[in-house]
């Protein structure tokens, strides 16, 4: 049980994170070094009292041993210490998410809610800065009061002007003044258009995701054969560039369900251990549309959680179907290690590697990907790849040793990762940078 | 005949209200509207003063002077560049393409007219 096995790892990160031995360890609970051993490398299980006398001379609650805390959460707090210059005992995080989980989760969730309204701010500032609309109206504006102040001025003027000149500048004072009034009612119909405003202020990609979620990422009226993939985008009722992109996931979900039928593919997965590999052969299939359907799972049918992401070729993530213990952030920079990433160096090659999330409790994945032909290949042009990758709970747990990979550089503890872009912010942690 | 001043500015009422002020103030004013062929405009007069808008149909203002300073009739002419872009970068922007002033609308009547004249005497 992975549970029940990482147990072991979690007393060895807590002996080594206090500096001491697993001798002395081992005689203070009136056990063997050797059984200790054991122990740490998950191939003994233990409860009762003994897992109690380890978190007394460990100095943590037994539950933070036996249950270790949400990693979902663990990531939230350690990005929201990270975020900020403050001194932070991150190494710390994971005991205060085992001793108080409610906190713990509401520091997550306010992290959570600062990502969203940052990201909101970035999007209206980006809005106020290049929004052409915004930009012409202001324009308009700073003209129409830039013409009445010249002609006023020269109207009251020391000097005397005939009256023909006076004419005309009151008649280009008035004319200036109606456009003036019409562009500054266009830009306050504009600024105050608060459902316009929200909607717009995720990205489109974001808002399809989120509707996704709400549906548990399965569209279950595209499971039929003649299913209309648009009557999906009428009833999300999302707007502007997200109803594009919904239109898009839609036909390609109903193009995936035409390929791969949900009934034998619930079956298949059952029998081949959800490996798109296997799926693959087994249906004759490209892996990309197996992956994908793997992804579109109906939730509560006792499927594995199964998370996908995919990229264009310069590593932007397109689409985030987010698992417990798979978080990939969309800005900021993504850990490169992510095979969703090192695909795009191998295309049309599958990829398949264990991974494994930093952290005293440390997450173990297992991820498929592959890069491929967004759209078919024209002569002579070049190929737009795109990269798809699972990710699935790794009860295996093949004995090689799995891939590091973290979320972010910065709050990553891998200090001599080659592949770090900038240094970490973790507290007591060094970081190289290349 | 008066000293020069050509007005690049696509805003009829401004134009009027600059061209009388700045032809009773002794100058002889040349307008123009367009951006995509004020380069023609200027190298046709030449003037002795250029005033230019930067948000013109055709051609940015910033295009504009950047080719009116890598030319061999006009480089030395004297720009002032007058926009309802007034932020800090556009300034920063127009001073290192070579303009020899920056002023946002809205303007005062009279900054405009003794800036010109500043840049006549410079």
């Amino acid at each position: 049980m992975p549970t029940q096995r990482l147990v072991g790892s979690r007393i060895r990160e807590k002996r080594l994170d206090l500096g001491l031995k697993q001798a002395a360890v081992a005689e203070t609970v009136n056990i063997s070094p050797s059984y200790l051993n054991l122990i740490e490398h998950n191939r003994r299980r233990i409860g009762g009292k003994l897992i109690a006398d380890l978190a007394r001379v460990l100095k943590v609650d037994v539950a933070l041993l036996t249950e270790g805390a949400d990693v979902a959460v663990l990531d939230k707090m350690r990005g929201a210490a990270a975020s900020l210059d403050i001194d932070v005992e991150i190494n710390r995080s994971e005991e205060l998410a085992a001793r108080y989980p409610g906190w713990s989760g509401l520091i997550a969730s306010q992290a959570r809610r600062i990502e969203a309204l940052e990201e909101q701010v970035r999007v209206l500032t980006d809005r106020m800065a290049y929004d052409p609309q915004l930009s012409g109206s202001l324009h308009e504006v700073i003209s129409a009061v830039s013409a009445i102040r010249s002609s006023a001025s020269i109207l009251v003027g020391p000097e005397e002007l005939d009256q023909d000149w006076q004419r005309r500048f009151h008649t280009n004072i008035h004319n200036d003044s109606v456009r003036l009034a019409e562009s500054s009612e266009a830009l306050i119909n504009y600024l105050e258009a608060p459902d316009a405003a929200i909607e717009h202020a995720s990205s489109p990609f974001e808002q399809v995701e989120t509707y996704l979620s709400s549906v548990g990422f399965h569209l279950a009226a595209l499971e039929s054969r003649d299913a209309d993939p648009r009557q999906v985008v009428v009833q999300a009722g999302l707007g502007g560039a997200a109803t594009k992109l919904l239109a898009a996931v839609a036909n390609r979900y109903a193009s995936d369900a035409k390929l791969l039928p949900l009934k034998a593919f619930e079956d298949a997965c059952r029998t081949t251990g959800y490996d798109p590999l296997a799926l693959a052969e087994r249906f004759e299939v490209p892996m990309t549309p197996v992956m994908r359907r793997l992804a579109q799972l109906p939730p509560g049918a006792d499927h594995p959680p199964i998370g996908l992401a995919t990229c264009d070729a310069a590593g932007a993530l397109t689409f985030i179907k987010p698992v417990p213990g798979f978080s990939i952030p969309r800005f900021g920079g993504a850990c490169p290690l992510w095979p969703l990433f090192g695909a795009l160096s191998r295309p049309f090659q599958p990829i398949r590697l264990d991974v494994v999330l930093p952290g005293a409790n440390p997450t173990r994945l297992l991820c498929y990907a592959m890069a491929e032909a967004k759209v078919p290949a024209k002569l002579n042009a070049s190929l737009v790849l795109q990269s798809t990758m699972i990710v699935l709970p790794d009860t295996a747990q093949s004995e090689g040793i799995p891939l590091s990979v973290g979320v972010s550089c910065r709050i990553c503890p891998h200090a001599d990762c080659t592949s770090r872009r900038e240094p970490a912010m973790m507290t007591g942690q060094s970081a190289s940078v290349l | 005949m008066g000293k020069r001043v050509l007005l690049i500015e696509d805003e009829p009422n401004i134009i009027e209200a600059l061209s009388f002020i700045l032809s009773r103030d002794g100058w002889t004013v040349h307008t123009h509207e367009d951006g995509a062929t004020a380069m023609e405009k200027v190298i046709a007069l030449p003037p002795d003063v250029i005033i230019l808008d930067v948000m013109l149909p055709g051609r940015s203002g910033f295009d504009i002077l950047r080719d009116l300073r890598g030319h061999e009739v006009t480089k030395a002419i004297p720009v002032m560049m007058l926009t309802a872009r007034g932020q800090e970068k556009d300034r920063d922007l127009a001073i290192r393409l070579g303009a020899n002033h920056f002023m946002t609308k809205p303007f005062s009547n009279s900054d405009v007219r003794d800036y010109v004249r500043n840049l006549m005497e410079a």
